[in-house]
């Protein structure tokens, strides 16, 4: 039964009617007053030094307007990694360098009229290289005599281990127990490797930025942004210019999905338009989104597990190599990730060691991506989940109950391991995944159908599952605020600074309001990520906003709760707790005369004693609650291609109470498909020199409509009590599983196991020829 | 070149660039910012209008080729009580989430329905093939094209 009024319900996004006409404005909608637009010119080399670049005759095309490189740029170290301050990432990053990192880099910036001009002055700069020894293979990174990228200049602000001289840009070591102790114990070791690929997010919406000052004579920057606060500092320190003239507005965004954690085009077209004091425009190009701007990591897991007969896994050892690409932006966080948010999972395990590396290579920059390094590690840990049950023939389900974290407990890793730093001691205080898991089965059949192999012709059945966990923010990091006023009318305003890229957090924190204050969600007026009218958050990422920012909004709306009583107790002349609010208007429970809020406000703003009722509130939060998931699929292999089809997908998820549980459904189906796809079809393709060959949706290939299975999504509820109104977390977490439940599932099917993602049609075809299946 | 054509009900005469695109056309020299673009090669269907009432990728038409013909954009759709049903119908499914590619499926969706106004799930799902989406899994759309079929029923 639910016991809201509103938070539970399936409300209409707040957005969805103007984004549904075509209204909405996205960053490349906005009408500029004679803009200047910008173009770049990329390294056709993985690694390279400029020994000169002649730019006169491209400076003679008319309607050029400039052309910026290392000569007349400012070489300021950052991270175009858009996190907290200081940022985790190392600085290795300015805006044109003298040398090249992989085919891709930044060589030099043409603004100009229009953008054919544009277009056209870039083949008229003149180039010349020095071309150096590339390095694309990362086991080979920190070996003597590879290729080094980066330069003793560069640094980490938080001083974590930083080695550039080895390619090293990132490394984490933890651990517990006595790993030597755990091999004595266990009856057999499995040791296996697994290779998780590149992946490019796809939002529809290619990255773009635009800047111009307003008549005050401030910079205002529009982007595509999924954190205007840090794009506003990272700004600031990157183009010299003063923070409190710069304004960051976040319109309707494309999605994001890590994609837009990044701050990159930012700083060129605010340059643009502080040398030159006119607008500036820049919009990637979908070629320009799959190679130049981010990507997943690839990550390498070797995983080493020690199991006695009655199943006690004795000891655990992971082993994760990141490919940072060329630099090292999220390579920290995402390693670590990539233990912090799957080790403790299986928190039983009492000899423990994770080591973590990120590498440079001369390929595409990683980054941020749904899942941060969750994804990678789960890949892993639910494959051998599913060899370890197999050997010991016990059915998986029943393996993972008895061995997962419950409710009342820890893991040692939470606070041996944070997001780069050490973690922070946590408890589990709501946790479904044993109702998930029923649910999940019962849903695909899997008592039924798992090991059966149905075959069909040449086509076989086969099921697979797997677990995860994610968070709810990053503790002790991150921090939302919201501020909120009365109106006239009873309506309210309430600004924040919580970044709504197309989730829905508009909406959802609205939905948070409007149950506190006990009115309907149009008297909620949402202005969010603006860094002029609304006061700062983070951003969206992490899978924070419904657990961080949602907790100020619904803080905030408290204090304003406070303040209608306070007025109300006085107009009706009787005690504050006589009084109850609801369905707009506070009710005098002894005599039963309502005021309503419109009278309040009113009697506050134009009766006596005057003062606007309004309030804000921050919330920073020292815990991360996980939201849990169990995902299932069924799938059939034809074993004359390989071919590897997607028969149906469930996914049963907890995810504390949903406050909008088609919100969240929608995150998870949407989850879920971009998983199975990075499974299945999608891949980067390099040639031999490290050109990116797959650069079009056609040959990277994400799932249309006609592709797809059936996908079932469903919301197990459950309350966290530190989250606002029993919420967690629900938008990164459906990524999780697609990879390795396919996988174990092609298992159940041909017998065979893929450990190198993705599961293309001639890999699988070759696993089963190798073993004999075919 | 001097092009003649039908752009949302109201004759139009422009001077342009016969290979300009008609995306950039509906764009900049319109100012209907309901078409996008997301890929600018024919496979993201973000930029999808209906020409001649057929579904067409905008970013591949060139300007030569809209010679006396009818254009349709969401500016010019939205204004009907067949947008009506479709836009109630994606509100109450949860048809949009970021909303990017929303105009260009609207379009598909009353192309599809002008063609065939009670789609079975396969017909729903080749008819959207051109329309990527990244955000929803697409479960929530086919949803909406369903509710918008049976609510709009005599209307297409």
């Amino acid at each position: 039964m639910n016991k809201f009024t509103i938070i539970g319900k399936s409300e209409k996004k707040i957005d969805s009617l103007s984004l549904a006409t075509g209204a909405s404005k996205f960053v490349d909608d906005f009408d500029l007053d004679d803009p200047i637009y910008l173009a770049l010119l990329y390294s056709p080399y993985a690694h390279a030094e400029i020994v000169n670049i002649d730019d006169s005759q491209a400076r003679r095309l008319p309607g050029v307007v400039d052309v910026f490189y290392y000569k007349n740029v400012k070489p300021i170290l950052h991270t175009t990694a858009g996190q907290g301050f200081p940022e985790p990432s190392p600085y290795d990053t300015v805006l044109f360098d003298t040398k090249m990192r992989f085919v891709g880099d930044r060589v030099a910036m043409v603004a100009a009229e229009s953008r054919d001009i544009a277009a056209e002055a870039l083949k008229l700069i003149k180039v010349e290289y020095k071309v150096l020894e590339p390095l694309f293979d990362p086991e080979k990174a920190m070996t003597a005599g590879a290729p080094i990228l980066h330069g003793p200049d560069r640094f980490t602000p938080i001083g974590a281990k930083y080695e550039p001289d080895k390619n090293l840009a990132a490394e984490v070591e933890i651990g517990f127990g006595d790993l030597k102790k755990g091999e004595k114990e266990a009856d057999f070791i499995i040791d296996q490797a697994y290779k998780a690929h590149y992946g490019s997010h796809c939002a529809q919406e290619p990255h773009a930025a635009i800047s111009y000052f307003d008549e005050m004579g401030r910079l205002v920057v529009v982007s595509t942004t999924q954190v205007p606060f840090h794009v506003r500092r990272i700004v600031s320190k990157v183009c010299e210019f003063p923070l409190s003239k710069i304004r960051v507005i976040k319109p309707r965004i494309g999605g994001g999905f890590g994609g837009k954690q990044e701050v990159f085009l930012e700083q060129l077209v605010a340059l643009t338009s502080i040398k030159h004091k006119r607008p500036a425009k820049i919009v990637l190009s979908r070629k320009e989104v799959f190679q130049n701007s981010r990507t997943r990591h690839p990550i390498r897991v070797r995983l080493r597990t020690g199991v006695k007969n009655d199943g006690e896994i004795t000891f655990l050892e992971m082993d994760s190599l990141l490919n940072s690409g060329a630099y090292g932006t999220h390579a920290l966080t995402v390693l670590s990730n990539c233990g912090a948010k799957v080790l403790p999972l299986f928190n039983k395990i009492e000899n423990l060691h994770f080591l973590g590396r990120s590498v440079y290579t001369n390929l595409p920059v990683g980054g941020a991506y749904r899942g941060y390094g969750a994804t990678q590690g789960y890949f892993a840990l639910n494959q051998q989940l599913d060899m370890i049950a197999r050997k010991l023939d016990v059915d998986l389900l029943d393996y993972i109950k008895k061995n997962h974290i419950r409710v009342g407990e820890t893991s040692q890793v939470f606070k041996a391991l944070g997001e780069g730093k050490e973690g922070i001691t946590q408890y589990i205080n709501s946790c479904k995944l044993d109702e998930c898991i029923d649910i999940g089965a019962r849903e695909i059949g899997w008592y039924e159908k798992r090991g059966k192999r149905i075959a069909n012709g040449d086509k076989v059945r086969g099921l697979g599952c797997a677990v995860a966990m994610q968070g709810s923010g990053i503790p002790l990091v991150d921090m939302g605020a919201a501020y909120m006023k009365i109106n006239d009318d009873g309506s309210f305003n309430l600004d924040i600074g919580a970044t709504d890229i197309g989730t829905g957090s508009d909406t959802i924190l609205a939905q948070i309001v409007a149950e506190v204050l006990g009115v309907s969600l149009e008297k909620i007026i949402v202005l969010s990520s603006d860094t002029d009218r609304t006061p700062f958050d983070v951003g969206a990422y992490a899978s924070s906003t419904t657990y961080v920012s949602g907790g100020a909004v619904k803080k905030c709306a408290e204090k304003i709760r406070e303040q209608i009583l306070d007025v109300a107790a006085k107009m009706l002349a009787t005690e504050k707790s006589n009084l109850e609010l609801a369905g707009g208007q506070v009710k005098n429970l002894i005599n039963g005369k309502s005021i309503t809020l419109g009278e309040i406000a009113e009697y506050a703003l134009y009766s006596e004693n005057q003062f606007q009722i309004q309030a804000g509130a921050s919330q920073f939060v020292e815990q991360s609650p996980p939201p849990f998931i169990a995902q299932f699929v069924e799938i059939e292999v034809d074993k004359r291609t390989g071919k590897v089809d997607v028969l149906k997908f469930v996914s049963a998820v907890d995810c504390g109470q949903a406050i909008n549980p088609q919100l969240a459904e929608g995150q998870v189906d949407g989850a879920v498909v971009n998983g199975i796809c990075y499974a299945l079809t999608e891949q980067y393709k390099f040639s031999a020199n490290g050109n990116l060959l797959t650069k079009h949706f056609r040959d990277y290939k994400i799932w249309t409509a006609a592709d797809m299975p059936e996908i079932k999504s469903i919301v197990v509820e459950s309350y966290e009590a530190s989250g606002p109104f029993g919420a967690k977390s629900v938008a990164e977490i459906g990524i999780n599983c697609p990879m390795p439940a396919i996988a174990n599932a092609i298992y159940d099917a041909v017998g065979v196991r893929l450990f190198e993602a993705p599961f293309t049609p001639a890999k699988v075809y070759r696993e089963m020829k190798r073993a004999g299946k075919l | 070149m001097k092009i003649e054509f039908v752009l949302n009900e109201k004759k139009q005469v422009i001077q342009v660039d016969p290979v300009s695109r008609l995306l950039d056309i509906l764009r900049e020299d319109f100012e209907l910012t309901s078409v996008k673009e997301g890929c600018g090669e024919g496979e993201c269907g973000a930029c999808v209008v209906l020409m001649d009432g057929k579904a067409v990728n905008s970013c591949l038409i060139p300007a030569g080729n809209i010679e006396g013909r009818h254009i349709l954009t969401l500016e010019g759709f939205c204004k009907t009580e067949r947008y009506k049903i479709i836009e109630e119908s994606f509100l109450k499914a949860g048809s949009v989430q970021c909303g990017f590619c929303t105009p260009g499926i609207v379009m598909s969706t009353e192309s599809l329905l002008r063609e065939n106004p009670q789609p079975n799930d396969n017909e729903i799902r080749d008819a959207l093939s051109g329309n990527l989406c990244r955000c929803t899994g697409y479960n929530m759309i086919f949803e909406g094209i369903k509710l918008a079929a049976e609510r709009g029923k005599g209307l297409w």
